[in-house]
C-alpha cells in the first residue's frame, strides 16, 4: 500500500487546528455556553395538547397570569410546547402552571414532564463537570504515560483537549442547548478520541521498534497510512448509529447525539493530524521507545 | 492445529451466551400497568372484601382488569390492567371507593414467568425518564440543626450554672458561640470545670476584658461534622418513613453528596401530593408558657395555627424543654372523655429533660411550638441590572396547644386540647415519621408524565435497531463473511449487556440507552482493528490461518489498551455524574466489557468454525488485496 505522506501537511494541519481552537475559545468567552436548565436552575415544563397549540395564546395566558419572563416554544412537534420559566421561581411553579394551561383550553393538556432545578445545584454541576473533565484527562495521560510513554500522553492529551474545546465551540456558536446530557457526551467524546489515538500510537510504538532506520517522520506517516483504514471504518459506524440517534432518539436526546457527531468527527481528525503532530514537535525518536534490557538476562545466556 | 479452540472453549462461549440468553429474557416480557392499594397506616389491613370493593369499582368504570393478589401480610394489593391509558381514569375510581386511608399508587408490574423469575432473572430497572415518575433532590440545612443544638447547649449551662450557684451572665456572641461573663476569675473557673465536665465535646477559650473574665464555648470541627452527618441521617431515616406512606412501589431514598438526599418516586403523577408528604418539615418545640411577670427579654409571643383560634397568642418563655428530635413516637387517640389526643414518647434524654422542667412547674401551662420551613420572596437587582426574586427560607412557629402540665412528665405524656380527631392524626403523623433533625428544602425536581417515558423507550428501542441494522448492513459489505461473524459477536453483546445490566440490578435510562447505541457502534472497533490487522498480514504474504492467527494476535493488545482507556472515562463519568448521565456511563463500561468478550472470544471461536483446521485458500473478508499473492503453496 502507498504510504500517504500526512505529515507532510502538519504545518497547515497545525495552523487549522489552532485557529479552531483559538476560535472556539474566543466565542466561549464572548458568548458563553446556552447552559441548560441542569446548569441555570429554573423551572421548565413540557406539555402535550391533544390538537396543534397556538403559542402566540399560551403566551398570553401565561402573562395574564403574572409569568413575566416565561419562553414558550414547541419541542418537536407543534402539539408540543415547551415553556421555561427564569430563576426565581419556586418549586411549586410547575404544577400551577399545569393547572393553568388545562384551564385555558378545552380539550386536554398532558403534563411530559416537570423540571425545576434549584440554582445552587446548577452552580456545583458546573464546577463538578469541570473537574470531571480535568480528572478525566489526568488519569488518561497518567495511564498513557505509564503504558507508552510521556510524550504519547502529552499528545493525547494535546488531541482531547483539542477536540473538547472545538466541540463546546461547535456549542457557543450554533447556540444549542447545553445539558446534563451535552456534558456526558463530552466526557464520551474524550474517551472516544483517546480510543483512536491510542490505536495510532500503538502502531507508531509497534513501527518504532520494527522499523529501525527510519526517520520519525516517516514511522508516522506510515502508521497513520497503515491505521487510516481502521479510523475511518469506526469512525463511520460510530457516526451510523450517532446519526440513527439523532434522529429517531427524540428531542431530549439530539443534544447529546450532536455533540458526539461533531465531537466524533473532529476526534477522527485529531487522532491523525493533532496527537502526531505533537509527537513530532516534541522530537519522538526510537529511544524514547526501546524496552529496556534486563541486566541479568544476558548473563543467563552466555552460562550453558 | 492453528485457528482451533479446543471443545471446552467453544462450550465456555456457548455457557456464557446461553446464561446471557437466559438473564436477558425477562427484558423480553412487557410490564403490565397496575394499581397499588396500600393502607396509609399500618394498622389498616387489605383483605378480600377492600379487594372487592376495588374490583366493583373498576367493573362500575368499565375498565378491564385482572390478576388481583394481595400479599401474605395483607399490607398491599396489586390488580394488573389491560389498557395503560385507562390506568389515572382507573386511579381515581378506585379512590373514590375507597375512601381516606388507602394510598393509590400507579405501578408497572413484572411478567416474569416463573422459571426465569425461580433463578434470580429479573428485568433491567427503568429510570424515571423511561417509567414516568418523579424525581427530588432535598437539601438538608445542616447549619440549622448546629444552631439547634448550641441553643439546647446553652440552655443547659444556664441550668448547670444556675444549680451551682455561679452567677454570671450567659448568652450568645455574635459570632454564634456561648460567652459565659463573671466578675471574678474564681467564678469562671468554677464555670469552666462544670462546663468542661458536662460537655467535654465543647472548646473553652478564655479572655479577659476590662472588668469581664470571659468565657467562650463552641464547637470543634468534629462535632460539627457529627452533628451534620447525624442530621442528614436522621432526615433520610424520616423521609424512607415519608415515603413508605406514599406507598409507591420501588421508591429509591439515598444521600447524596454532603448534604443532600435524593428520592425517586416512580409512577407518581401527583408531584404536588408527593411534596406535601415529604416536605413537611415537622419540627417541635415544647417549652413552658411564660409567667405574667416575666421580663421581656425571657419571653416571646406566638400565635395559634388553627385558624378557629386566629388572633390569639400566648407568651412562651424563650427556653426550649426539647425539640421534636427527642420524640420517638407518637399516635392519635382518643382520652377518657372521647376528646382527641395524641401521645407521645420521648428519647431518654428528652424524658430527663421533660421531667426536669415539669415537675416543679405543675398547673403551669406548656406550648407546643410548630415550626414550618417557608419561603419569602424578596426581589433583588443584580450586577446586570435585572430584577431577580430571591426566595429566603424562614421558619414560622406557632402555637399548636398549650395545655396545662396536670403533673411531672416523663418520657411518655400525652397532648390533649387539640380541636379534632383529624388535627390529632396529623400532628402525630408527623410525629411519628419521625421530626426532622433539619429542615429541608426541595433543590431540584424531574417529573416525566408516563406518555414520555414509554415515547423515550419507542424511540430508544428504535434507535437501537436502525443503528445496528445500519452497521450490520456496513459490516457485512465490507468485510463479508467475517463481517458476518461480527455482526453476529454484536447481536451477542447486546445480549450480553443487557443480561449484565439485568442482574446487577442497574437503572436503564435514556441516556443509557444512548449508552447502547454508541455501544453498538464502537463495539465493532474491536472487530475493524482485528480484520484490518488480518487483512495487513494477508497483504504482508502470510497465509490464511497464519494472518487469521496474527491479526487476532496482534489487535488484542490494542484494544485492550483503547478500551482501558475509555473504562477509565466511563468511570469517572459514573463517579461525578448523577441519575441519567449515571444511567450512560453504566451501560457504556458494562459495553465496553461485554464487547471485548464477544469481539476477542466470540468472533474468534465464529471465524475458528468457519475456517479453522482446514486448508483455506483465500478469506471472504472483503477488500481488493485480500487473497494472497503467494498462497498457493
Amino acid at each position: 500500500m502507498k504510504t500517504i505522506n500526512f505529515m507532510g501537511r502538519r504545518k497547515l494541519a497545525a495552523a487549522i487546528s489552532i485557529a479552531l481552537v483559538l476560535l472556539s475559545v474566543a466565542w466561549l468567552a464572548v458568548n458563553q455556553l446556552n447552559w441548560g436548565l441542569d446548569f441555570t436552575g429554573g423551572t421548565l415544563v413540557e406539555v402535550h395538547y391533544s390538537d396543534s397549540a397556538d403559542l402566540n395564546a399560551i403566551r398570553q395566558t401565561l402573562q395574564d397570569a403574572g409569568h413575566e419572563g416565561a419562553i414558550v416554544v414547541s419541542f418537536g412537534s407543534d402539539k408540543d410546547v415547551l415553556i421555561r420559566l427564569p430563576k426565581g421561581y419556586s418549586d411549586k411553579q410547575g404544577a400551577e402552571l399545569l393547572v393553568l394551561l388545562q384551564e385555558s383550553y378545552s380539550e386536554t393538556v398532558e403534563l411530559r414532564r416537570i423540571e425545576f432545578v434549584g440554582p445552587q445545584v446548577g452552580d456545583e454541576l458546573r464546577e463538578q463537570g469541570g473537574l470531571a473533565m480535568l480528572l478525566a484527562l489526568a488519569l488518561v495521560m497518567l495511564y498513557i504515560a505509564f503504558r507508552f510513554q510521556f510524550k504519547f500522553a502529552v499528545g493525547a492529551v494535546v488531541a482531547l483537549v483539542h477536540d473538547v474545546l472545538i466541540t463546546l465551540g461547535f456549542f457557543s456558536v450554533t447556540g444549542l442547548e447545553f445539558d446534563l446530557t451535552v456534558l456526558a457526551a463530552l466526557l464520551a467524546v474524550i474517551g472516544y478520541s483517546l480510543n483512536d489515538t491510542i490505536v495510532v500510537s500503538d502502531r507508531i510504538r509497534e513501527n518504532f521498534r520494527k522499523l529501525r532506520r527510519a526517520e520519525p517522520l516517516e514511522v508516522i506517516n506510515i502508521s497513520l497510512t497503515e491505521t487510516l483504514g481502521r479510523t475511518l471504518v469506526t469512525s463511520f459506524t460510530t457516526l451510523l448509529v450517532l446519526g440513527a440517534l439523532a434522529m429517531f432518539g427524540g428531542e431530549i436526546i439530539r443534544g447529546f447525539a450532536i455533540a458526539l457527531i461533531v465531537g466524533v468527527a473532529i476526534g477522527t481528525y485529531s487522532s491523525i493530524y493533532v496527537a502526531a503532530n505533537v509527537l513530532l514537535t516534541m522530537g519522538v525518536s526510537k529511544e524514547d521507545l526501546m524496552i529496556p534490557v534486563k541486566e541479568g538476562a544476558e548473563q543467563e545466556e552466555l552460562t550453558p | 492445529m492453528l485457528n482451533k479452540y479446543p471443545l471446552w472453549k467453544y462450550l465456555l462461549v456457548l455457557f456464557v451466551l446461553s446464561l446471557g440468553a437466559f438473564y436477558a429474557a425477562p427484558n423480553l416480557y412487557a410490564p403490565d400497568p397496575a394499581l397499588q392499594i396500600t393502607g396509609d397506616s399500618s394498622a389498616q389491613v387489605i383483605d378480600e372484601q377492600t379487594l372487592g370493593r376495588v374490583t366493583r369499582a373498576l367493573e362500575e368504570a368499565g375498565i378491564d382488569h385482572f390478576g388481583e393478589m394481595i400479599d401474605p401480610r395483607g399490607r398491599n394489593a396489586l390488580v394488573r390492567l389491560r389498557n395503560a391509558e385507562k390506568q389515572l381514569i382507573a386511579q381515581a375510581a378506585v379512590s373514590k371507593a375507597l375512601g381516606d386511608g388507602f394510598i393509590i399508587a400507579l405501578n408497572l408490574a413484572p411478567t416474569t414467568p416463573d422459571w426465569l423469575s425461580d433463578y434470580g432473572a429479573q428485568p433491567m430497572k427503568l429510570g424515571l425518564d423511561l417509567s414516568g415518575g418523579v424525581h427530588f433532590k432535598l437539601e438538608v440545612d445542616v447549619n440549622a440543626a448546629m444552631e439547634r443544638r448550641l441553643e439546647t447547649q446553652l440552655n443547659e449551662v444556664k441550668r448547670l450554672l444556675r444549680e451551682e450557684r455561679i452567677r454570671g451572665f450567659v448568652g450568645f456572641d455574635n459570632k454564634g458561640r456561648i460567652e459565659g461573663k463573671f466578675k471574678t476569675e474564681e467564678l469562671r473557673e468554677a464555670a469552666r470545670a462544670v462546663i468542661a465536665e458536662a460537655y467535654p465535646a465543647l472548646m473553652l477559650d478564655r479572655v479577659d476584658a476590662d472588668d469581664n473574665w470571659i468565657i467562650y464555648a463552641s464547637m470543634t470541627e468534629q462535632t460539627r461534622s457529627e452533628i451534620a452527618d447525624y442530621a442528614v441521617s436522621q432526615n433520610l431515616t424520616t423521609l424512607r418513613n415519608r415515603v413508605n406512606e406514599l406507598g409507591v412501589s420501588e421508591p429509591l431514598v439515598q444521600r447524596q453528596g454532603q448534604n443532600r438526599i435524593v428520592v425517586e418516586l416512580p409512577g407518581i403523577q401527583d408531584t404536588a401530593e408527593a411534596k406535601r408528604i415529604l416536605g413537611k418539615v415537622a419540627n417541635l418545640e415544647f417549652r413552658l408558657v411564660a409567667r405574667s411577670d416575666a421580663l421581656p427579654s425571657e419571653r416571646q409571643r406566638f400565635d395559634y395555627r388553627s385558624p378557629d383560634r386566629a388572633g390569639s397568642s400566648e407568651w412562651l418563655e424563650r427556653d426550649v424543654i426539647i425539640t421534636g428530635e427527642r420524640v420517638n413516637n407518637a399516635a392519635a387517640s382518643f382520652d377518657q372523655n372521647g376528646q382527641p389526643n395524641v401521645n407521645i414518647s420521648l428519647d431518654s434524654e428528652g424524658g430527663q429533660a421533660m421531667s426536669r422542667a415539669t415537675r416543679n412547674n405543675i398547673k403551669r401551662r406548656m406550648g407546643v411550638l410548630f415550626i414550618e420551613r417557608k419561603y419569602r420572596t424578596r426581589y433583588e437587582t443584580g450586577e446586570d441590572g435585572v430584577e431577580v426574586a430571591v426566595k429566603m427560607p424562614y421558619d414560622e412557629k406557632k402555637l399548636l396547644t398549650a395545655p396545662v402540665i396536670q403533673s411531672a412528665l416523663g418520657a411518655s405524656f400525652q397532648i390533649t386540647g387539640l380541636d379534632s380527631p383529624g388535627e390529632a392524626s396529623e400532628l402525630a403523623l408527623m410525629l411519628r415519621a419521625g421530626a426532622l433533625a433539619a429542615p429541608i428544602s426541595f433543590v431540584e425536581e424531574r417529573t416525566v408524565g408516563p406518555s414520555l417515558g414509554a415515547e423515550n423507550i419507542r424511540l430508544g428501542v428504535k434507535s437501537v435497531q436502525i443503528g445496528l441494522a445500519l452497521v450490520a448492513l456496513f459490516m457485512v459489505l465490507y468485510y463479508r463473511v467475517f463481517g458476518v461473524a461480527a455482526v453476529i459477536a454484536l447481536s451477542c453483546n447486546l445480549v450480553l449487556l443487557i443480561a449484565v445490566m439485568s442482574i446487577l440490578g442497574a437503572t436503564l435510562t435514556l441516556p443509557g440507552i444512548a449508552g447502547i447505541v454508541l455501544t453498538v457502534g464502537m463495539a465493532v472497533d474491536a472487530n475493524v482493528l482485528i480484520f484490518s490487522r488480518i487483512r495487513e498480514e494477508l497483504r504482508n504474504g502470510l497465509s490464511p490461518q497464519m494472518a487469521i492467527h496474527a491479526g487476532f494476535e496482534r489487535a488484542v493488545a490494542t484494544i485492550l489498551d483503547a478500551n482501558i482507556t475509555t473504562l477509565i472515562v466511563a468511570l469517572i463519568l459514573y463517579a461525578v455524574g448523577t441519575g441519567p448521565v449515571k444511567g450512560f456511563a453504566v451501560t457504556l463500561s458494562v459495553g465496553i466489557v461485554t464487547s471485548m468478550f464477544t469481539a476477542i472470544v466470540g468472533t474468534r471461536a465464529l471465524v475458528n468454525l468457519i475456517y479453522g483446521g482446514r486448508r483455506v485458500r483465500s478469506l471472504s473478508i472483503g477488500g481488493r488485496n485480500a487473497t494472497p499473492q503467494g498462497a498457493e503453496a
